[in-house]
């Protein structure tokens, strides 16, 4: 029966998949930049907390209030210079220049920080403990609150999006970013606007990862960036609720697969991704085709 | 054009002769040259002509260095098992294609990095072949060191020259024109009755040739075979920078940019990480301002083409300046 | 270029709001345009006909600012806006339908008005307002207008580009794609539109339709202009002439490409 206990445990990561893939899903379907240093941003973030922690000595739960805005802000200045500029030239080339941008990163970290994994100790007893239901499931306490975490934050954005006025241009811009200029809107102002999200929620991510997990240098790419990429295939383009059952599917394929062979952890999500891209591309809770 | 092949001809005798004035150091990184070289022309006929954006060409080069690694392990001479691991790697292409045929630009490029990955992950459960740590190439040839590097330095040689010719003349013939017409646009190319999805199959099908040989060639040339560092996304990010650097859609691009990488290489090799951020950095700051990367630099200034493919065309009076579009369709008015 | 017709002496002293001056528009290597040349003063509705490909949809993007001219200028309100940005030309009330619709298909009818008073100027112009002016809407305001039909869209078109209180309306097509009755009752609205001293510049492929509202009109053909004047003063023979090229009454022009 320990396998409901993994099961479980892989909802609740998913949770924190599916945050991670937000900010992916709304570059790509604001912008239609596939940002492929997604998770290398969340790494960077993870490393900003770390070494702010470093030098300011506070808490591990208050690095968020630092690096968030600082990421969102840096989210609206590469937007609006980098990719911004790569767009204007085309898709091939914002391919080109965030995978460029990712391996610069990588290995600006390598060099600067080094290859050692490093992790955000919580710190608070309290939360680094778990909690039973009888006598096969324990759940960290600090898995459920990341979860938490996730669910308020994509209910947050979901609101955002629907109710203020931002939200709704972010909206037409995506629909139609030419019509969007003859209504008086800078689609590039909005546009960063989307990066800053996409870039806080993804440090939010990193941060929350840091404290459950390791980070190192390449945790970005190896780890990260096909999770994300993974939870918005599987949950389809389009619904902030279809990422989050993306994010479920992929911990709980996961966790599947690790029953099955411990090792096998990262081949089953992987598999199950794939399988989605072959025969369901737009998803399984479909709003758009995307083939 | 006649002096193209003739200095092409010339060039390779003098290449060749190399193992018997240089030193075994030099071989090795002119190996390692000859390895960029052919996956980056590889890479540039996938983004370049078929506009389809890898990020997982590593699962051939990795694909290529295990199938030799198993022809030697089952006694076969892996100079041999070259060519083996190249038609392989093709075979292999086929299904992986039909896996990641439909998806379109970033989903295509995540597509290729997840089924590389995946194929690493598989490759690592068999411990017959190494399985997560790797293993050296259990029968090398009895020569001496000097003459198996010159043996390498030839397969290298040869490898390269056969990639460069293969694109060159498919692209020249009617695979060229689709590409081209493709690129132009798509739903005319196939109103027209150009089979654009073969076409695509097609670059999709050599490519994976291409850096399947280039993998195999790496693990003759290392002798040895570990996974994390033949399935290493690094090899797409070398193959995708020196393209882009030396000029994406150009076939003289993939050269010019492998001798960047190569320079680039040999002066930062103490500095560890630095040459791949420098190369990445330029790479971003050149597929923004230089499309046509520094070939086209080149191309635009002195109006040179080494490998005639494409046509120029002339718009006089517009401002002045040769209006020069490589490989478009020309409108008339 | 012919000079304006009808416009004399007590007007001279009106400046024009909008003036184009020899426009030349490439798409790539095709001409679009060829030395295109107009006026437009306030208050007046100003339409301008032509075939498919002649140019117009062209003009009005140029206008709009969605397309760089590579020769001539835009003069609007005094100012030369040739090479500001169109959402700053929308913010200084010129305003466009564009060709299609456009509209924002995932929002509904109320969000795509809100949008487009985002950044509106003042002015009688409200989402209130549009709802009177078309009776159906506001029952259905929260109905995804990618469900409408295309009468429909195109009035929810109508009213984003009009709560944004516009000095001068660009009208690209309206009647394109739509039934002869829905076009109609489309162009019998004007009027209650342009009470309030708009000025309308449209792009027409119907020109019965453009000659029932406009006050002035100019036609092209193959990016350069046949014909100008205002409706009384043209008979429809003179109008076919131009709109079809027919020899003897086309308008100088350079001669030469920009055929489709």
């Amino acid at each position: 029966m320990a396998w409901v206990n993994d099961i479980i445990q892989g909802i609740l990561i998913g949770g924190l998949y599916a945050l991670f893939a937000c900010g992916l899903s709304l570059m790509f379907g604001v912008m239609k930049v596939v940002n492929l240093a997604h998770g290398d941003l969340a790494i960077i973030g993870g490393y900003i907390a770390v070494g702010v922690i470093a030098v300011t000595h506070i808490p591990v739960l208050w690095s968020f209030v630092i690096v968030v805005p600082l990421m969102a802000l840096l989210g609206y200045v590469l937007q609006r210079t980098v990719i911004q500029a790569s767009l204007d030239r085309s898709i091939l080339t914002t391919l080109l220049v965030t995978f460029g941008l990712s391996v610069v990163i990588e290995n600006g970290l390598l060099e600067f920080v080094n290859a050692d994994s490093h992790s955000l100790g919580v710190g608070n007893a309290i939360i680094t403990s778990s909690f039973s239901i009888g006598s096969q499931i324990t759940i960290p306490y600090l898995l459920l609150l990341i979860f938490a975490v996730a669910v308020v934050v994509l209910l947050g954005l979901q609101y955002f999006l629907s109710v203020s006025r931002y939200g709704r241009l972010i909206r037409a811009v995506a629909d139609d970013k030419e019509a969007a200029q003859l209504s008086g809107i800078d689609y590039r102002h909005v546009f960063g606007i989307a990066a800053a999200i996409a870039f806080g929620t993804v440090a939010l991510a990193g941060i929350a990862y840091g404290m459950y997990s390791q980070f190192s240098p390449t945790t970005g790419t190896d780890t990260i960036l096909l999770f994300a990429f993974a939870a918005v295939v599987i949950g389809g383009l389009g619904s902030l609720w279809g990422t989050l059952l993306g994010g479920v599917v992929l911990g709980v394929a996961q966790a599947v697969g690790a029953q099955i062979n411990s090792s096998d952890q990262l081949l089953a999500g992987y598999i199950v991704f794939l399988a989605v891209l072959v025969f369901r591309p737009q998803g399984l809770v479909a709003r758009g085709a995307q083939s | 054009m006649a002096w193209t092949g003739l200095g092409a001809l010339v060039v390779v005798v003098v290449l060749a002769l190399f193992p018997y004035v240089v030193g075994p150091g030099t071989e090795t990184i002119l190996v390692q040259a000859f390895i960029i070289l052919t996956l980056a022309s590889m890479w540039n006929l996938l983004a370049g002509y078929a506009g389809l954006v890898s990020v997982g060409q590593q699962a051939f080069v990795g694909l290529g260095a295990y199938f030799v690694l198993i022809l030697n392990v089952h006694s076969v001479s892996m100079f041999s098992a070259l060519p083996v691991a190249a038609v392989g790697c093709g075979v292999a292409a086929l299904p992986m294609w039909w896996l990641v045929s439909r998806l379109r630009s970033g989903y295509f490029a995540i597509a290729t990095w997840v089924l590389a990955t995946t194929i690493l992950l598989i490759i690592e459960k068999f411990p017959s072949i190494g399985g997560g740590t790797g293993m050296s190439l259990p029968h090398t040839p009895n020569l001496s060191s000097a003459v198996l590097e010159a043996y390498t330095y030839w397969i290298g040689l040869a490898v390269t020259v056969v990639a460069l010719l293969a694109v060159y003349l498919l692209l020249r013939g009617r695979l060229g024109l689709v590409l081209t017409a493709i690129r132009d646009d798509e739903v005319a190319a196939r109103s027209s009755g150009a089979r654009v999805g073969l076409a695509r199959m097609l670059v999709f099908v050599v490519a994976g040739i291409g850096c399947g040989a280039a993998g195999a060639l790496l693990a003759i040339s290392q002798l040895i075979v570990q996974p994390s560092a033949v399935f290493s996304v690094q090899w797409t990010a070398e193959m995708a920078f020196a393209v882009i650097i030396g000029g994406l859609g150009t076939i003289e691009g993939p050269i010019l940019g492998t001798i960047v990488y190569m320079v680039l290489q040999q002066t930062l090799a103490s500095y560890n990480a630095w040459y791949l951020i420098i190369l990445g950095l330029v790479a971003m700051v050149v597929a923004i301002f230089a499309r046509r990367g520094l070939w086209g630099l080149v191309d635009d200034h002195l109006h040179v083409r080494l490998f005639p493919v494409g046509y120029w065309l002339w718009t006089p009076g517009s401002n002045g300046r040769r209006g020069v579009i490589p490989r478009r369709g020309g409108r008339h008015s | 270029m012919s000079e304006p017709n009808g416009r004399g002496a007590p007007e001279a002293s009106r400046r024009a709001l909008l003036e184009v001056r020899d426009l030349t528009v490439h798409h790539g290597q095709l001409r679009a345009l060829d030395h295109v040349s107009l006026q437009v003063f306030p208050g007046e509705v100003y339409a301008i006909i032509g075939a498919n490909g002649a140019g117009k949809s062209t003009l009005l993007r140029t206008i709009a600012g969605l397309h760089q001219p590579t020769e001539g200028s835009i003069v609007y309100d005094g100012k030369d806006v040739t090479r500001v940005r169109p959402e700053r030309r929308a913010t200084s009330g010129v305003v466009m339908v564009p060709e299609g619709r456009r509209l924002f298909g995932s929002l509904t009818v109320e969000e795509n008005l809100q949008v487009g008073a985002t950044y509106a100027r003042k002015g009688p112009w409200t989402i209130e307002r549009v709802y009177e002016l078309f009776g159906w809407m506001r029952e259905r305001r929260n109905q995804r207008t990618a469900q409408l039909s295309g009468g429909e869209q195109q009035s929810v078109a109508i009213g984003r580009a009009l709560v944004a209180n516009p000095r001068m309306l660009l009208l690209d097509e309206l009647s394109l794609g739509l039934a002869p009755v829905v076009v109609q009752r489309i162009y019998a609205m004007l009027p209650q539109i342009l009470a309030a001293g708009l000025t309308v510049l449209l792009v027409e492929q119907d020109v019965s339709q453009a000659l029932r509202v406009a006050t002035h009109l100019q036609c092209l053909l193959e990016g350069h202009t046949t014909l100008e004047g205002r409706p009384s003063d043209v008979t429809p023979a003179q109008v076919e002439a131009a709109y079809f090229g027919l020899s003897g009454a086309a308008a100088a022009g350079p001669s030469g490409e920009g055929s489709q």
